[in-house]
């Protein structure tokens, strides 16, 4: 009895054994949770099978980054939904991160009338629900452009309408791979230049604008490359013809207007964490550097941002999580990303709902996962090292 | 302690498939009510009237039913499901009856363990179009955006026919078909296609129907009936028999202003006298229902007749295939004897 007692009085077994008692019980509702799944299963005759990821899907999607056609299986199906939720995730975050960014800064600016204008974009944008964001947009696009007969061109070559955008695709022809070399010559060479100019200042004190000349290598020396070859590009024009525009680089208005509604929603909230990041930082910082003579764009960027970062990160990767999660409301408007087709019509056309649910799950669970990695790596770089 | 653990999983399991197995219509009839899955909005079909009462063609269905189990047409919850979840909506047990517009398939009937109970509208995809698009044939449809509703057989059947004569287009899945409705409307797209009762019923809510047309080709076989879960026979039974004594009722002139009249006396068609419960009906008990369910069904729902024409000739649809077969059409009921 006693050494029982004793056993529960030491604080450190007693931590073990609620730990164990806690597992136990959650190891029972777990299984029970599968065996009751499993049991009404095959009450209704059904079974779990993962066969039907490789008929064919048998549907067509209306953007796909790699081939596809309705003799796939539901699996390339999948794949294909999973690129598209990864696209507008991709260009959604860009936009997002700009102008959240720039937004956040705004709204900290002496100007008044910037300052209110950021606030009240910000207080209108992040407290109306994203499904009406993406809505609103895809009713502006499709309602206000025209139809493809009376599209609006920029200059013949480039066309607005209620299907989209669409601008002219370079198609690449021999001699190319003089340009590409060029370029990632001036790749490797800006690389070196930072460096050195970098070694330079630490000695010296000299700065140069390397960013300009960088910049201007990147540009120039593939240009030279594509003139000395001959000029190895040509550009498919897009064409009306019948409904449609044929030809050409076509971004759809669901891709547009869940890239606007999701880049736009989210920059919202990024600007309040970017505020919050530079007003963490004790406003002495700001002082001293102005003390020494820095402009306020080196006060910023030098300063105030570096810090600032280490607050801002680990809460605009759960923003970045958001997005991409969010981007799965793209089936109120018919854009195929991944709960659209294999969460969508796949489940539909083969019934298997658990299957496809917990297929989509796992994919979203591991994007997820993935994304929180690479900022964590990003967050343990910029981090204060305890020396 | 392990096997204690399992055998408390199990047996919480098969309570919970215990009430699964037990009788649907003795969980129907427990109730009150009948749990019946409807379309979200289709006119003539499943659509709310100006007082927030559901009408329509398929709402009739679930009423029909309740009126036969139940005795009273009004006894019915109605629960809404798009075109994807409303299998999994009946196969959870929200509903004990789907009547929805479901086309027939093989592997719906047999890989979804689901049972279809007969076709209560024979129908077809078809393609609506502006008339201004100039457009005669669907051939025509060469790189035409097409806006489909979602989670039906419609996207099967669009990629077979311009995979099938090699034309290109731009699908545009939609979820509901109210909003495809407004994607077609604001000239997202070119054609809007869906079975041709839903074309005829989504046509005549514009405000102007006479700008719209529907192409002759129809490119699919689309079945529609009602659908109950696998497993139950005597309530898939019951199912089937309503909709045979709707039709029945047509065929033998039954209608909701006779049916009393005409279950009151001895007829000389002796298939009205069972229909009706005047004559013995050999095997009725075993479906549990009373000898006068299908008086109930044709008093208070009507004919299979009545029901067409008061809720599909509005939306100018005709009885074509869904004739009987005495009148060129393809519902042929077995006998009831």
């Amino acid at each position: 009895m006693t050494f029982f007692s004793n056993i529960w009085r030491n604080e450190k077994s007693r931590e073990i054994i609620v730990q164990i008692i806690v597992l136990f019980f959650l190891g029972w509702f777990i299984s029970w949770l599968v065996m009751n799944v499993n049991a009404n299963f095959e009450a209704l005759g059904k079974d779990i099978s993962f066969e039907f990821l490789f008929i064919p899907a048998g549907y067509d999607i209306n953007q796909y980054l790699i081939d596809y056609n309705n003799r796939d299986s539901h699996l390339r199906a999948g794949i294909v939904g999973l690129l598209n939720t990864g696209l507008v995730a991709f260009f959604g975050i860009i936009l997002a991160t700009v102008l959240g960014i720039a937004l956040g800064i705004i709204r900290l600016s002496k100007n008044w009338l910037a300052s209110k204008i950021a606030y009240w974009y910000v207080e209108f944008t992040r407290n109306v629900p994203i499904l009406l964001h993406i809505l609103l947009w895809h009713g502006i696009i499709i309602n206000t452009l025209p139809h493809p007969r009376k599209a609006i061109s920029l200059g013949e070559v480039t066309f607005l309408s209620n299907r989209g955008f669409y601008i002219p695709k370079p198609l690449t022809e021999t001699g190319i791979e003089l340009v590409y070399l060029f370029f990632v010559i001036a790749i490797i060479f800006s690389i070196l230049f930072a460096k050195y100019c970098k070694r330079k200042q630490d000695l010296t004190g000299i700065q140069y604008p390397v960013f300009w000349i960088n910049a201007s290598v990147i540009c120039f020396l593939p240009l030279i490359a594509f003139f000395i070859s001959g000029m190895p590009v040509s550009l498919e024009i897009p064409a009306l013809k019948g409904f449609n525009f044929r030809g050409g680089m076509h971004m759809s208005p669901e891709l547009a207007a869940l890239t606007f509604a999701l880049g736009i929603y989210t920059a919202a909230f990024i600007a309040e964490i970017v505020r919050a990041g530079i007003l963490a930082i004790d406003k002495g910082q700001r002082e001293a550097a102005e003390s020494i003579g820095l402009k306020p764009s080196k006060v910023m960027n030098l300063v105030i941002l570096p810090q600032a970062r280490r607050v801002i990160i680990p809460p605009l990767t759960s923003q970045y999580l958001n997005l991409t999660k969010n981007s799965s409301l793209a089936i109120a408007i018919g854009y195929m990303d991944l709960v659209a087709t294999l969460g969508g019509i796949s489940l539909n056309q083969t019934g298997r709902e658990m299957e496809t649910m917990l297929i989509v799950m796992l994919i979203y669970l591991s994007v997820s996962l993935s994304i929180s990695a690479l900022m964590n790596w990003y967050n343990s770089k910029v981090k204060l090292v305890g020396r | 302690m392990k096997t204690k653990m399992l055998l408390a999983g199990v047996t919480a399991g098969v309570m919970f498939a215990g009430s699964v197995l037990a009788s649907t219509l003795d969980d129907v009839r427990a109730r009150g009510k009948l749990n019946c899955i409807i379309n979200t909005g289709l006119a003539g079909f499943a659509a709310p009237d100006d007082k927030g009462n559901w009408t329509g063609f398929d709402v009739d269905f679930c009423r029909a039913v309740a009126a036969a189990t139940l005795g009273d047409a009004d006894k019915v919850n109605y629960t809404t499901a798009t075109g994807k979840t409303r299998f999994t909506k009946l196969a959870a047990g929200e509903g004990e009856l789907l009547s929805r517009n479901t086309t027939w398939t093989f592997s719906r009937d047999v890989d979804l363990s689901q049972t279809f109970i007969g076709v209560n509208y024979y129908d077809g995809q078809g393609f609506m179009v502006p008339k201004a698009l100039g457009v005669k044939s669907a051939k025509g449809l060469d790189g035409a955006s097409v806006c489909i509703q979602t989670g039906t057989t419609t996207e099967l059947n669009l990629a077979e026919f311009f995979a099938g004569n090699n034309i290109k287009y731009n699908p545009v899945p939609i979820e509901t078909n109210a909003e495809a409705q407004e994607l077609y409307k604001a000239g997202r797209c070119d054609v809007y296609t869906t079975d041709a009762s839903g074309l005829y019923a989504t046509m005549m809510s514009f405000d102007n129907p006479s700008d719209h047309m529907v192409l002759p080709e129809i490119v699919s076989k689309e079945p529609l009936g009602p659908v109950v879960r696998h497993g139950d026979d005597q309530w898939a039974d019951i199912v089937a028999w309503v909709l045979r004594a709707m039709m029945a009722g047509e065929e033998k002139g039954i209608t909701s202003k006779n049916v009393k009249e005409l279950a009151a006396k001895d007829n000389k068609d002796k298939e009205i006298n069972r229909l009706l419960g005047k004559d013995p009906l050999q095997g009725l008990s075993k479906l549990g229902l009373s000898p006068d369910w299908a008086v109930n069904v044709i008093s208070q729902v009507g004919n299979y007749q009545e029901s067409f024409e008061k809720h599909l000739f509005p939306l100018t649809i005709k009885r074509g295939m869904n004739a009987l077969y005495r009148d060129g059409g393809l519902h042929y009921i077995p006998p009831i004897k």
